[in-house]
């Protein structure tokens, strides 16, 4: 599957906030940029074995200095809930962006919980968060969520909606 | 030995080391008996400190000492197979193995019973994993902090717990006076 340009964008942007860290759980509606990143020397791309570790590592990170983010599907939200307390307490800033699922033509009715309870339980721990619904959305959103990542502090999330995804995508990409 | 006496007998061979602590009594020992500025106490999410220490090492020069505990790791046990895959020669994990939980009562883990933590490190791909005993953790660790080379030591010691103090350094103050520390030695 060819990269859309919400996707070189998404990488750009990332690359424009000084982001040169993605931790990321494997998803088919991240892999382009997870290639991207993998591609680029000045980026380090480092795959976890739950989000959670992504959570945390990340916060490690900054503490030494640099700025990182964490790529994941919804259904991995579930897992990063606990995890967000500690930057929530110590103000560390988190950038995630997080591909929806169990929304605008699901097909698999497992994805729905999380999916539809993404927000919520994130807004929950502290989360900002802001809804991409369209393409020309995507690079605005990384940038802007970034700085108020990293430059007010902020727990910070960007969802792209399933309707941006493309729900007929993700068969597929599971070919 | 218990914990806390582990603890304290590591405490001369920390000199300029970034320590990141894990939660509960292990981060009020480690406060009680040598409060520091280089100490990042992890007070709040259990099986966490060891990711936040390989996050903290890959990306920044200075050596780090992660103290974790059994149960944490037991927690999160994905982590050892993220440290053995992303080495960081600055790194050393200490996993203060006491067989319990000890921070809700001592409850028994499975590193007590069956399972060896040291053989799950060797099998996640972990190249230098150590285990010891509690008396000889203080000179594991030294030559850990000392061989620039990424080291997991599983030490072994006894359940038990003794009073101590609570934190009560406001935690952006923790992250605040560790981060200037992580700057002055980079």
């Amino acid at each position: 599957m060819e990269v859309i340009k919400w996707q070189k964008e998404t990488f750009s942007a990332l690359r424009r906030q000084g982001i040169d860290l993605v931790c990321h759980v494997p998803d088919a509606g991240h892999a382009k940029v997870i290639e991207m990143c993998e591609a680029d020397n000045e980026v380090d791309c480092i795959t976890c074995t739950s989000e959670e570790e992504g959570i945390h590592m990340l916060s490690g990170a900054w503490l030494g200095g640099r700025r990182g983010a964490m790529l994941l599907q919804s259904s991995g939200v579930g897992n990063i809930i606990n995890a967000l307390a500690m930057p929530n307490t110590c103000r560390i800033p988190i950038l995630i962006i997080v591909t929806m699922r169990g929304e605008y033509g699901e097909f698999n009715p497992w994805q729905v919980p999380m999916g539809q309870g993404t927000p919520a339980c994130l807004e929950a721990m502290g989360m900002r968060l802001y809804r991409a619904e369209e393409p020309t959305q995507v690079a605005p959103a990384v940038e802007n969520m970034a700085r108020l990542a990293f430059d007010s502090q902020q727990l910070c999330a960007i969802l792209l909606s399933q309707k941006l995804l493309g729900a007929k995508d993700f068969r597929e990409l599971a070919k | 030995m218990i914990r806390s006496e582990v603890t304290k007998s590591i405490i001369p061979v920390i000199t300029d080391e970034l320590v990141v602590c894990n939660i509960g009594l292990p981060s009020q020992e480690l406060f009680m008996h040598d409060d520091q500025p280089s100490n990042f106490y992890m007070l709040g999410t259990m099986g966490l400190c060891s990711s936040i220490g390989l996050g903290l090492a890959l990306n920044q020069n200075a050596p780090v000492l992660a103290i974790d505990g059994d149960g944490s790791i037991l927690t999160n046990f994905g982590t050892l197979a993220t440290i053995a895959n992303n080495p960081a020669d600055n790194f050393t994990l200490l996993i203060i193995d006491n067989g319990s939980y000890g921070s809700t009562g001592d409850q028994p883990t499975y590193a007590g019973k069956k399972t060896s933590l040291s053989k799950v490190a060797k099998a996640c791909g972990c190249a230098n994993v150590i285990e010891c005993q509690g008396e000889e953790a203080a000179e594991e660790v030294g030559k850990a902090l000392k061989g620039n080379q990424m080291t997991i030591i599983v030490c072994k010691c006894e359940s038990g717990n003794v009073p101590v103090p609570n934190i009560l350094t406001h935690p952006v103050s923790i992250r605040d006076r560790f981060m200037t520390e992580v700057e002055a030695r980079n």
